[in-house]
């Protein structure tokens, strides 16, 4: 028998661990997303040396689990001298894991923009800003878009990890409550239920802020 | 208490690294399998059986694997269905490769052109002859490569089923880390190991990659 009313009573257990889950996931949004357009231009446009360290950096990270990564960074670090709360670590982690995803898209994006467009922005003399963000970056987000979503999404539900560090986030939550009645079936599907809520949401936040983004497209 | 050498610390995690591997072709098996019937399943153009798809597909690829793996561990044994860890970890990676596994196969199939379904039809080709003679043949051309690219996912999927309490190779870098004290060390070393199990296949599939466009 399943018996979901048991859960009623931790409601703001789930509730406080849905809060760190979304926060962490905008943070890390935002700043790995920003650390995937910097490691892209570099690796697009830098000179071989910054290439050759973006590419190692996002080889390792795309070809190791992020449990290990996370685990090297909050057990490992602090043997070297560099002492992180779990929720700093998580943090670093998140945001490294998604920089390295992110760099590979981004990438893809930047070498779609033709050379051509390039210097066709310079002969029209347009700064070397309004080149960047008008001509290499707008069309270049625009066509990755769909994809760094999807790898965001991904990112959020790998989240779930960092409940291992002792992060209170809703997996952590998930494995309270099921801790304190035993009733681990009902607990777990709920909290999947929640993620996947939480992933829809995300979803349609970004495809709003993507209409919002690239509005200039259908002005004319 | 037990000393360990560089040696020991080394030979538990490649004998841990087998277990790893045997699981990663566990779920890959299992989740190509399934992913094949849901695949036949979503080509019948049967609105209903489409629609069991999609909410698969929506169910495992919107919810984290590692919440999948609770549910199938500690849920159905709560429920009265035991079963091991060993168990838990594949049935849950088979419904996260499946689910992914799906839709990598469905972009390959959309990309043929829809008239050759129909001129299959007109020549009086059935559905399965359709499939088999005409569709399959190119479509596992255009798979190969986001196929094998998947599977580096699966391999590092597998690191989670250390929390569900399976020794492979992330549990026996915790395990060892408990013994001696030695995180910096012991992580790098299974970070590097799944390296360097993964790096090949992500080579290999970029190779298969820019094979089939050149081709193309």
């Amino acid at each position: 028998m399943l018996y979901f009313s048991d859960l009623l009573q931790y409601s703001d257990v789930f509730l406080s661990g849905l809060k760190t889950t979304v926060e962490l996931t905008v943070l890390t949004t935002i700043l790995g997303v920003s650390l995937g357009t910097l490691c892209a231009t570099a690796r697009q446009y830098g000179n071989q040396a910054s290439q050759r360290i973006v590419t190692v950096y996002v080889e390792l990270i795309r070809n190791t689990p992020f449990i290990v990564q996370l685990f090297f960074i909050f057990f490992g670090l602090p043997a070297i001298g560099m002492m992180l709360s779990p929720w700093e670590a998580s943090m670093i982690a998140l945001t490294i894991n998604l920089g390295a995803y992110s760099t590979e898209i981004i990438r893809a994006g930047l070498g779609s923009i033709s050379k051509g467009q390039i210097e066709a922005a310079k002969v029209l003399g347009l700064t070397f800003q309004q080149t960047l963000v008008r001509v290499i970056f707008t069309p270049a987000f625009e066509k990755i878009y769909p994809a760094l979503v999807s790898q965001c999404i991904i990112v959020m539900l790998g989240s779930a990890v960092i409940s291992q560090i002792s992060v209170e986030d809703l997996t952590y939550a998930a494995n309270l409550v099921q801790s304190r009645n035993f009733r681990a079936f009902e607990s777990y599907a709920v909290t999947a239920l929640l993620y996947l809520g939480l992933s829809i949401l995300l979803r349609f936040a970004f495809n709003t802020l993507g209409k919002r983004l690239f509005a200039y497209r259908t002005s004319n | 208490m037990i000393e360990f050498s560089n040696y020991d610390i080394l030979r538990n995690l490649l004998f841990a690294t087998q277990w790893t591997i045997l699981l990663s072709l566990a779920a890959f098996i299992g989740g190509a399998t399934v992913a094949l019937t849901l695949t036949a399943m979503r080509l019948t153009r049967n609105p209903a059986m489409q629609r069991i798809v999609r909410v698969y597909v929506e169910l495992f690829q919107g919810t984290p694997l590692l919440m999948q793996m609770f549910l199938c561990f500690f849920g159905l044994s709560m429920l009265g269905y035991e079963i091991s860890a060993w168990g838990a970890a594949i049935l849950s990676l088979t419904f996260f490769t499946s689910a992914f596994l799906v839709e990598i196969w469905r972009g390959c199939i959309d990309t043929l052109p829809k008239g050759q379904w129909e001129a299959s039809r007109c020549l009086g080709l059935s559905f399965l002859q359709t499939l088999r003679f005409i569709i399959l043949p190119q479509a596992i051309r255009v798979a190969t490569a986001p196929t094998v690219g998947f599977s580096v996912q699966v391999i590092k999927g597998t690191a989670l089923a250390s929390v569900i309490g399976f020794v492979e190779l992330t549990k026996v870098g915790t395990m060892l880390n408990n013994a001696t004290f030695e995180p910096f060390k012991i992580f790098t070393l299974v970070a590097l190991i799944y390296f360097m199990l993964c790096y090949p296949l992500s080579l290999y599939s970029k190779h298969l990659e820019k094979k089939f466009n050149v081709s193309r």
